[in-house]
């Protein structure tokens, strides 16, 4: 007998027995109600406050989180302005190396111009020689008036032939004077012109040199406004990163596409070399092949980028003395040649092994074999890029360091929004909780609503009688687990 | 140390894994019924043939034998071959199968008998000898099975790990006038595959059959 017949069989009359059951129920529940509501608050309390522990703790590992973020932030800033600054400074050094360098022959030239200069001033300065003297006494002979003595007339006329003789010689010799004397200034304009030049050069020099030190300084402010972790600092270094990111993430999708064509270039003739029907659990052998030789261009070409420093992912590699790395350099470089031209003789083969292949399939087919025009082109650019590409991976190494060192940010970023998240629904579902053990608690007491309106009748009826009494129901009310946790 | 052996352990098993080689090739062994009017098929039979040849790869094997008065026979076998794994010399192999099938074609006599039991036996003996990965045997045939005196093939087929398709299997004037007779063929034929037992589990090869040939793509589908 299934309890449902059981109940309906208490009385002869099943709506009886129905009623019956009903009101033994709802008087089970209501002498039951100060349990369950005890019960149900603690439930609730458990579930409310361990899941704002939760939360609370889940916020604050994010907040420790942050905190690392913002250090690994801080930290890759300081490294990225160090390296900047050290750079500029190298330039800065180069540059000072460079043009300072030839300072004291320039200072020499400037000497030598400024003497040759003076001497040529001392002799610009010689005046040219007077007319002498003793003109002046013979033009005072030769102004005495003629006599008519002839033999006077004579000495006076050869005084005055003397004299003119004499002046015209003085002029030309004058105008000789003053010729020389300006030959030497206008020799003076080449000095005065190489002087002019290199203060220009000094002065171009000069201004080149504060442009630099300008640059410095923006550089050491930047420098120092990361070390002191403010947070227009942290703004501009979590932005950069960011872009960083999505850029570097870009050049790599585009690069895996070269790499991809690369693939696709040699997987077909390594079949010759490896075999086309061996595979290494479901890949096949000779596209493994393939794949590990694209693979170890890209390595070579990692390890030729830190050879160079242009990169820093292994630090082993920058650090080595520079003999050492410029081997590393060439070793690097001719593994990456000889793998550029093993790719290339691939790409032709498998320009032969697809040519053979089509004409199979042409044979198959039963149509005539037609020789393609300009079928040596294709085969010349599959050559030329199984030559490229190789050393163009190289340069994945690049945005490859980018994309590492902001994604270490990135990925802070997102972890900590993740835990926030965690937090955020801890703290509903606590809440959450809380609340559906008071809705329970409520639809509990509607149920046994009946049972409750009797009580309160009789607690009224109490109330009208004894004062004592009164003070009694009205305690037992508010000791009621609902009121309680209404005042609560 | 134990942590070391536990590595090296798991760096032999991830080995052991990489390198267990599925073998994965595929043999294909075509019997071509060359009994009465079936012979005049054979053209279809070259489609058929070029179209193998032309999805078989390097490693694969194609083996191609006639069905006549007693197929278990390897002197039935047209042309049989194991590709190379240079895909340059699988289709030089190729070309010369092709010859081989073209010289056939030319010089096919019509059997008096179709001995179709006899090529599949001939086939699961060829196949399991030469040890692929992947087995199929296509009957080229209208599955009319005709015995010569003498000849006896109540061998039930071990057929586990083989895939039979029934190539262009064509109707007989019987056939048509009375389907029934045609669908009994086929059926029988697939019984003798899939060799289910009472509850229906197969404990033989799977059946297909494939009329169309524009559909042939079918032959490799799993």
């Amino acid at each position: 007998m299934s309890i449902g017949s059981f109940i309906l069989n208490i009385t002869p009359y099943q709506e009886l027995s129905i009623l019956i059951c009903l009101i033994t129920l709802l008087l089970a529940m209501y002498f039951a109600r100060k349990p369950f509501h005890r019960s149900m608050a603690s439930f609730s309390k458990i579930i409310h406050s361990s899941m704002r522990l939760s939360a609370f703790a889940v916020a604050r590992s994010a907040g420790l989180l942050r905190q690392r973020n913002k250090a690994v932030l801080m930290a890759a800033g300081l490294e990225s302005a160090d390296r900047a600054l050290h750079r500029e400074l190298e330039r800065m050094s180069t540059a000072i190396e460079r043009d300072l360098g030839g300072y004291p022959q320039l200072q020499r030239q400037l000497t030598e111009t400024i003497v040759q200069l003076e001497e040529d001033y001392t002799s610009s300065a010689e005046i040219p020689q007077a007319l002498p003297d003793w003109v002046k006494v013979i033009k005072a002979v030769a102004d005495i008036k003629p006599t008519g003595d002839s033999m006077v007339a004579k000495m006076l006329e050869d005084i005055n032939e003397t004299l003119q003789n004499q002046h015209r010689s003085a002029v030309e010799k004058h105008r000789e004077d003053v010729s020389k004397r300006h030959g030497i200034l206008s020799n003076m304009m080449p000095s005065f012109r190489s002087l002019n030049k290199n203060i220009e050069k000094m002065s171009l020099f000069l201004a080149d040199l504060i442009k630099r030190a300008k640059t410095i300084d923006l550089f050491i402010d930047e420098h120092r406004q990361i070390r002191q972790e403010t947070d227009g600092a942290g703004q501009k270094l979590s932005s950069s990163s960011l872009t960083q990111f999505f850029t570097a993430g870009l050049v790599l999708l585009i690069a895996f596409g070269g790499a991809v064509i690369n693939f696709n270039l040699i997987a077909l003739p390594m079949s010759e070399m490896v075999g086309g029907g061996n595979y290494i659990g479901p890949f096949k052998t000779s596209d493994v092949a393939g794949l590990v030789i694209i693979l170890i261009e890209v390595t070579m070409g990692l390890f030729l980028m830190e050879s160079l420093r242009i990169t820093r992912l292994f630090p082993v590699i920058g650090s080595m003395d520079d003999r050492m790395r410029r081997r590393m350099i060439w070793i690097t470089f001719s593994i990456l040649f000889i793998l550029a031209g093993v790719e290339s003789a691939l790409a032709f083969m498998r320009d032969r092994i697809a040519a053979d292949m089509a004409a199979l399939r042409q044979t198959l087919a039963g149509v005539e074999q037609s020789e393609a025009a300009f079928r040596m082109i294709p085969t010349y650019g599959q050559m030329i890029m199984g030559f490229i590409l190789p050393f163009a991976l190289t340069f994945v190494a690049i945005p490859l360091e980018s994309f590492i060192s902001s994604s270490r940010t990135v990925l802070g970023y997102v972890a900590v929004g993740f835990l926030l998240l965690v937090a955020f629904l801890l703290r509903l579902i606590g809440n959450l909780g809380f609340y559906m053990g008071r809705l329970i608690s409520n639809v509990y007491d509607m149920i046994i609503y009946p049972a409750i309106w009797v009580e309160g009748v009789i607690l009224a009826k109490m109330q009208t009688g004894t004062p004592g009494k009164q003070d009694a129901a009205s305690t037992k009310l508010k000791e009621s687990p609902l009121l309680v946790e209404e005042v609560e | 140390m134990k942590k070391l052996y536990i590595m090296l352990g798991v760096v032999i098993c991830l080995l052991a894994g990489c390198s267990q080689t599925e073998n994965r090739n595929r043999g294909v062994f075509l019997l071509l019924d060359t009994s009465g009017t079936y012979a005049l098929e054979l053209k279809k039979a070259r489609s058929i043939i070029n179209y193998l040849l032309g999805t078989l790869e390097p490693g694969d094997t194609f083996a191609v034998a006639s069905i006549d008065t007693g197929s278990f026979s390897e002197k039935d076998i047209v042309a049989k071959m194991t590709f190379d794994q240079r895909p340059s010399t699988t289709n030089n192999q190729k070309r010369l199968f092709i010859k081989k099938i073209d010289e056939f074609v030319q010089n096919v006599s019509k059997s008096k008998y179709t001995d179709i039991s006899g090529g599949v036996l001939q086939a699961i003996d060829y196949l399991n000898e030469v040890g692929t990965g992947k087995k199929y045997i296509l009957i080229f045939s209208d599955l009319k099975e005709e015995l010569a005196d003498g000849h006896i093939r109540d061998v039930p087929f071990e057929l586990e790990g083989f895939k039979v398709i029934a190539l262009n299997v064509t109707k007989l004037r019987t056939d048509i006038k009375d389907p029934k007779q045609y669908l009994k063929r086929v059926e029988v034929w697939r019984q003798k595959v899939e060799q289910r037992d009472e509850s229906g589990r197969s404990h033989g090869g799977v059946w297909d059959r494939i009329n169309d040939l524009e559909r042939l793509d079918a032959i490799f589908k799993k």
